[in-house]
């Protein structure tokens, strides 16, 4: 068992509204990220003030200004994990091993963007290239040809994976389905009200051959944030303390570049799942949901994969069939998903988390939800995993 | 054909350092990869040090240019706008003869044509004065 264990809790989760579509500047991811820090910190009952680290998501607002607006006169810890979508992840151990180590006790994950209103994933790749992809690798060597955005770089992952081991669309079409029917008992999901079938999935407009439209996630504008404590303090807090069981991350290799790799379809999540189950003393079994980081349908079936859910190439008929719905044996994205929420950088896998665990799902609730896992996926394939439980 | 760098809008590779190097030997006509000099491994896309043996030696190390293609993708909707008027456009993952898998374009090959393990062949491409980007046809013969 790792020295993490138990000590540090999720004690508050705010989120917005999630939209596609907002007035006032959307230049800055500033403003959607404050109303969720206010949301995550009042939740917690805490002021604001009595945040003394915090932890940005790379690429947003940096803790220096996001202090200033929240009145936090003494900033204790910061850190910024460059590794895009597991960067929550990350930060959560990072969190953790600072208030372990008595640096700071109240401890802010902020994120939110204008990615609907705002510069859209497509445009930020190719204008940053350091920012979500691999650096100066992709400029020189996939943007020339055409590979400028994360739609065209997975969908070829995908494409090998069914050239290799006979996967199918209409397995894709599966996740799709299923988050979606999931987005029906959430009525913060952009896709609320409308429901996919099958003969849908397949009829919708091909983006980047696999990957249709319902493969992608909905960019949108929105902000979620959350706030961690040690378990002494969350005790004395009010909400009932969500602990970190487990949290570890990963890259594949090499992380700058994709088509290269000996094992083209190891993600960073394959050998951060191991040590991060082991340090929760679990195993795939004991899981009673999991919040998987879904920029498109395919990264959901490698990820399952990935971390031994089920075996390398088996990843498309084991989401068919209601396995991953909820109300089956490992229900998938119990909020919808990026695919079917709102793309909100992954902070909204670890609020449907904490959600879940406290009881608070409402119709979407899992039954005797215990323990969860929230990935985080990131860049070219970085990684991260964090196991939840009461 | 050579066209006037005004006229080429689509992203290009920054030339500098290796990168430079690796486009300047397309420019001649030859796909080159980097050899170790420690440990004769070959690489792409260009390392400063050997990851293998640490080695900070290299070599240009010309290529047949033959391989097959290993995956892809079909773009159909575009999302680069310098791209709009390729589409539907396939960047490819191909693997030359040499090992070295390489990010590139299958050109003249309807996309329904496509298939893993189909022959292709380097030709060049002089995108601006500047820039030749290396790029796959199927082999006919």
């Amino acid at each position: 068992m790792g020295a993490l264990q138990g000590h540090a809790c999720i004690v508050g989760i705010g989120n917005t509204p999630y939209r596609r579509g907002t007035d006032g500047p959307v230049d800055t991811p500033l403003r959607i990220e404050l109303e969720a820090c206010e949301a995550a910190i009042a939740d917690a009952g805490l002021r604001p003030s009595e945040i003394d680290g915090i932890l940005p998501f790379y690429g947003l607002s940096i803790a220096e200004v996001l202090a200033v607006n929240l009145g936090v006169e003494d900033l204790k810890y910061q850190a910024t994990s460059h590794v895009g979508g597991a960067g929550p992840g990350a930060s959560l151990a990072n969190a953790a091993m600072a208030i372990d180590a008595g640096l700071a006790s109240h401890v802010l994950i902020p994120g939110g963007w204008y990615g609907f209103s705002g510069r859209r994933v497509r445009q930020i790749v190719v204008q940053d290239p350091n920012s979500m992809s691999g650096g100066t690798n992709a400029r020189d060597f996939y943007f020339p040809f055409g590979l400028t955005a994360p739609v065209q770089w997975f969908s070829f992952i995908a494409r090998w994976h069914m050239n290799e081991f006979g996967t199918k669309p209409e397995h894709l079409g599966a996740v799709a389905i299923t988050q979606r029917k999931h987005a029906q008992r959430n009525p913060n999901a952009l896709m609320n009200g409308k429901p996919l079938s099958m003969d849908d999935y397949l009829a919708s407009p091909m983006i980047s051959d696999p990957y249709r439209l319902f493969d992608c996630s909905l960019e949108a504008d929105g902000g979620a944030a959350f706030v961690v404590t040690g378990l002494e303090r969350a005790r004395d807090l009010q909400q009932p303390p969500v602990k970190l069981l487990g949290v570890a991350q990963g890259q594949p290799y090499p992380a700058d570049d994709i088509v290269t790799r000996d094992d083209v379809f190891q993600l960073g999540l394959t050998s951060a799942a191991p040590r991060a189950f082991e340090m929760a003393g679990i195993t795939p079994q004991d899981v009673d949901f999991a919040e998987i980081y879904d920029p498109f349908t395919f990264q959901v079936i490698q990820q399952l994969e990935e971390m031994g859910f089920c075996k390398r190439g088996e990843g498309g008929p084991f989401v068919e069939d209601g396995r991953i719905e909820l109300g089956g044996e490992l229900p998938v994205n119990t909020h919808g998903g990026l695919l079917s929420e709102a793309h909100v950088l992954g902070m909204n896998h670890f609020v449907e988390a904490v959600r879940q665990l406290r009881g608070e799902a409402g119709e979407r609730q899992v039954e005797h939800a215990e323990v969860g896992i929230v990935t985080g996926f990131g860049d070219f394939g970085d990684g991260a995993v964090a196991v939840l439980g009461l | 054909m050579t066209r006037e760098a005004a006229e080429y809008q689509k992203p290009l590779p920054v030339m500098e350092g290796m990168t430079k190097e690796f486009y300047e030997n397309c420019s001649r006509g030859e796909l080159c990869f980097q050899r170790c000099s420690g440990c004769e491994k070959l690489r792409h896309v260009p390392t400063l040090r050997c990851a293998s043996c640490g080695s900070w030696q290299w070599e240009w190390s010309p290529s047949t240019g033959r391989g097959e293609l290993v995956t892809w993708t079909v773009v159909r909707r575009p999302m680069h706008p310098e791209f709009s008027d390729d589409v539907p456009y396939a960047p490819a993952v191909i693997e030359l003869d040499d090992g070295v898998r390489m990010v590139s374009w299958v050109v003249d090959c309807p996309p329904e044509e496509l298939c893993a393990g189909m022959p292709v062949e380097v030709v060049f491409d002089d995108v601006t004065d500047e820039v030749t980007l290396p790029k796959f046809r199927r082999v006919t013969s």
